[in-house]
């Protein structure tokens, strides 16, 4: 079955998140579809699978133009889905989950489970799965639940396989194994499309590559193409960003990180051993791909991790384990990575926002009651300093752009006497101005003698911004590299490959 | 152990919740309490309407059960316009001995005598609203407090045993009783809050069971001689309260008005100066709205859901005071709550949880109770119709769609539309 998308367009309010995809899947074929996160490979294949409406564009099977109106339509023509995240009922047996959706049922409405059972076993068997149909998912392994969801997919006679990120919950071991399957599948006739971002297994497994970035396709390559070809495919070209930024001063070691490592809810290591020291008046930026540990590492400078191991240090004062208050009273800003959820009050006011981290006494507490004046006048001067375009202090934040959220919440950490400032993805999803406005804001942070934490998964934000670049890979730190690093260097460290010649520090754990 | 790390993505949540020790986790929204949120930042107008609406099947009602209704309509065809007439007459009827009822009597002999029924209003909305308050506030931190019966037992209890059992010179008695009353709910209200924030025990699970708890204690102690029970009687009911210790009545022994009235006023003020003008209740509010975002801004989370569970519980209990100290002072038994607890629960609603508007909600039920009496002695329609009144309202503001499709409103600026579901990731998110 040959699948085919053209001039897919798919825009969620003002962002485009695909812009005009062209794509075709011949028969028997493997087909990656590399980019980073956030480039628009996920909402591509769930505009395929009928989850989401194009705006514009069509997808034709065997040369004929299919309407999805849901999963249910997509699976009928032959489209079977992987999802990163299963969707498996835990107490369900293997052979329940795999009926869900399209029960046969017997005499009086009996479930007819043997049915199921047989149909689970012959898949399994033609494709050595080795999986138990009586089995609890809950009971199995990541690994073998993917397989589950693969069995339910071809058990409804899939044609194309679409594998979203399929990897990200494996282990080496399974991903190996996945490999295997995905190309025994192949051979038998099935097409698959393979969404990931891992350069390593791209080349091992696919037959043809596309890569996506900011919602276009920027090219497609042959697996014989090396790491670096791919890297700067996927990271693309620089954007001209420019930041007027002399070349930093920097103090004494202000920040010690030394063999932090956090575990995190889901009983995982999530940042392994990692050690770096950020100096006064410079920027430490640290790279990577989304989902490496860099959330947890911020969030446990913060003390919102509660699992952390080794040792944190703020001019020469720990920091670790201490209660979120305790870590903004030792003077550390933060601008957390998601600003709706973690940042701001929608329901709040602006003036209010502003306040948010400081309710516990002076200036705007006195004698346990608002002191509303205060607050009124400081709104008012931040709004002018930090350029906030709103109809006054009284708007709710909710009703702000994203760029103008971001500046009261730059606002309101800038305000405070800092040690370190830790800003993690400052810009994302903002408009290029208030990108800019951020970036100068950051700039002016470090040259006023504050130790900077940049995080970031945009190369050209790093690129911009930093004095040295540590890049995390599976939780430990790749390396620590200067900031003119050439970014397919870059690019490659954040695929897990430690450069020959660079400098390694912390922990890697690759 | 790196094996284990997650290249990319989100952690996949309904999969792993059994191993995530509860207390380790940080606070997230549920669906309830976004349905929550839409219920208490509705507008004004809906609640209005909301009561319009249930007036008005309440009308139908009336008229449907209504006995010369359903005689004529056997003859509907013939004479139609006798039934249309006693429809009428059924509906004006019923609401008119309920405003007399709750209002203003006009068939009594003099003003003294015709402004009863306000006061009367006022004496039953004494409770509903600081009752109201309490689970308001509760509503405002994202918290649903069901627990009202407890804490209302618990606080009439206190009050009670320092009402009856104690000697004390005459206003000391009486701030002695309502500051045990208050402190009782709000020891019950702080339990909850520490299970809630020690072990993650959900606060609706937990006040709906302390419900029964202390109920069957009450029971328990009301029937055990020595304990709560009068000496010398055999019925489960304590002994009166010594006259020190009762509100005193505002108007004169011709009237039920009593201090509670004020009390509920100035709870009224304090709530709101509380949750709008100090910082706990800004603290409130932003764990109410983003428990996420109060927590990065170093808000201790866990400590806020104590307090706000124990001064949400200690109006409550505020409300068993007025119902021991004011409306029965004769000593009191299991029924003394009189049901306020649930009933606050609906008044907070159509408050809207905030601390005006649940004033005027109280004072509203308290008119519905006081007419619904009059409506049944005077018209014979049973009272259970102010009840489905009642339940009305909630369901119409529990529904603010409904009441918009009704009256034909626009949808609010900023509402969402729904989305389908996004399989793979939490946001699509496209930098730049």
């Amino acid at each position: 079955m040959k699948l085919e998308l053209r001039g897919i367009t798919k825009r969620f309010g003002a962002l485009i998140a695909n812009d005009h995809i062209d794509l075709v899947v011949e028969p028997g074929e493997i087909h990656c579809l590399l980019g980073e996160n956030g480039a628009g490979k996920s909402t591509l294949m769930n505009v395929l699978y009928g989850l989401y409406q194009a705006d514009d564009g069509e997808i034709l099977i065997d040369d004929v133009e299919q309407h999805f109106a849901g999963p249910g339509d997509a699976m009928k023509a032959g489209i079977g889905m992987v999802h990163q995240h299963f969707m498996l009922i835990p107490v369900f047996t293997v052979a329940e989950n795999v009926m869900l959706g399209h029960e046969e049922t017997k005499f009086g409405g009996r479930l007819d489970l043997a049915g199921a059972r047989a149909k689970v076993r012959e898949i399994s068997e033609r494709f050595g799965f080795s999986v138990d149909p009586d089995a609890l998912v809950e009971d199995l392994p990541v690994g073998v639940q993917q397989r589950v969801e693969i069995i339910k997919a071809l058990s409804r006679d899939a044609k194309v396989l679409v594998f979203d990120e399929p990897t990200a919950v494996l282990t080496p071991q399974e991903t190996d194994e996945l490999i295997v399957i995905m190309k025994q599948l192949r051979d038998a006739g099935t097409s698959i499309v393979f969404i990931t971002h891992k350069l390593r297994e791209v080349r091992e497994v696919a037959d043809r590559i596309t890569i996506i970035r900011l919602g276009k396709v920027v090219g497609e390559a042959e697996p014989t193409a090396t790491n670096a070809e791919l890297a700067s495919l996927m990271v693309g070209r620089a954007v001209d960003l420019t930041v007027d930024k002399g070349p930093e001063k920097p103090g004494a070691e202000a920040l010690v990180v030394s063999n932090l490592s956090v575990i995190d809810a889901r009983n995982q290591l999530v940042v392994n051993a990692v050690s770096f020291e950020v100096r006064a008046g410079e920027i430490l930026a640290i790279a990577g791909v989304q989902g490496n540990g860099q959330t947890e590492l911020t969030e446990a400078l913060l003390g919102l991790q509660h699992r952390v191991t080794g040792e944190i240090t703020l001019d020469g004062k720990s920091i670790r384990n201490r209660s979120v208050r305790e870590v903004l009273d030792a003077g550390v800003g933060f601008i957390p990575e998601d600003r709706q959820e973690d940042g701001l009050v929608a329901e709040f006011t602006i003036a209010e926002n502003l306040m948010l981290d400081r309710s516990t006494g002076a200036p705007f507490i006195r004698g346990g009651a608002l002191q509303r004046g205060f607050i009124a006048e400081f709104a008012e001067k931040k709004i002018g300093e930090f350029d906030i375009r709103a109809q006054g202090i009284d708007t709710l934040v909710g009703k702000l752009s994203g760029g103008n959220q971001q500046k009261v919440v730059l606002a309101r950490e800038l305000s405070r006497d800092l040690r370190l400032f830790v800003a993690a993805q400052p810009t994302r999803g903002l408009d290029v101005g208030s990108i800019e406005f951020v970036h100068t804001r950051i700039v002016q942070t470090r040259d006023s003698g504050i130790p900077v934490i940049v995080v970031s998964t945009e190369l050209d934000e790093v690129v911009a911004l930093a004095d040295r670049i540590a890049v995390m890979y599976r939780g430990g730190i790749v390396g620590i590299v200067p900031g003119d690093t050439p970014r397919e260097t870059l690019g490659l460290m954040m695929a897990g490959e430690v450069p020959a010649g660079e400098t390694s520090q912390g922990g890697a754990a690759a | 152990m790196s094996d284990q790390i997650p290249g990319s993505g989100q952690p996949q949540e309904d999969l792993e919740v059994s191993q995530v020790p509860p207390a380790a986790r940080a606070p997230e929204p549920s669906v309830a309490t976004t349905v929550l949120r839409q219920i208490v930042t509705g507008n004004a107008l809906i609640s209005l309407l909301a009561v319009l609406l249930a007036l008005i099947v309440g009308a139908i009602l009336i008229v449907a059960v209504d006995p010369v209704v359903q005689q004529t309509a056997g003859y509907f065809f013939s004479r139609p316009s006798d039934m249309l007439q006693a429809m009428w007459n059924a509906a004006s009827g019923a609401y008119s001995s309920l405003f007399q009822g709750a209002i203003y009597n006009f068939g009594a002999a003099d003003f003294a005598s015709g402004i009863r029924p306000l006061t009367l209003t006022l004496t039953f909305a004494t409770p509903l609203i600081v009752a109201g308050l309490g689970v308001a506030l509760s509503f405002r931190v994202g918290l649903f407090n069901i627990g009202g019966q407890a804490q209302i037992l618990t606080g009439a209890v206190c009050a009670g045993y320092v009402g009856f059992a104690f000697d004390l010179p005459p206003v000391i008695h009486l701030i002695a009783a309502i500051v045990a009353g208050v402190v009782g709910g709000a020891l019950v209200g702080a339990l909850v809050g520490v299970l809630k924030a020690r072990t993650g025990a959900h606060e609706v699970i937990v006040t709906i069971m302390l419900n029964y708890i202390v109920l069957y204690l009450l029971r328990f102690l009301l029937r055990t001689p020595g304990a709560l029970q009068a000496p010398g009687g055999n019925n489960p009911k304590t002994p009166p309260m010594k006259s020190t210790a009762i509100y005193p009545l505002l108007l004169g022994p011709n009237y039920t008005l009593h201090l509670g009235f004020i009390v509920s006023i100035l709870a009224t003020i304090v709530v709101w100066y509380l949750l709008n003008r100090s910082n706990l209740g800004f603290q409130f509010r932003a764990v109410g709205e983003n428990p996420n975002a109060a927590r990065v801004a170093g808000i201790n989370v866990k400590n806020i859901y104590v307090w706000a569970l124990a001064i949400s519980a200690g109006l409550v209990g505020l409300a068993g005071v007025a119902q021991v100290l004011g409306t029965v002072t004769s000593g009191f038994g299991e029924s003394i709550d009189a049901g306020v607890g649930f009933d606050a629960i609906t008044v907070a609603l159509l408050g809207r949880s905030r601390p005006w508007g649940v004033f005027a909600a109280g004072l509203l039920f308290g008119a519905l109770k006081a007419g619904g009496f009059a409506m049944q002695a005077n018209n014979s329609v049973p009272i259970d119709i102010i009840l489905v009144v009642q339940s009305l309202i909630v369901l119409f503001i529990a529904a603010p769609p409904l009441v918009r499709a009704i009256f034909r409103l626009p949808q609010p600026p900023g509402s969402r539309k729904l989305r389908t579901p996004r399989p793979s990731s939490k946001k699509v998110v496209v930098t730049r």
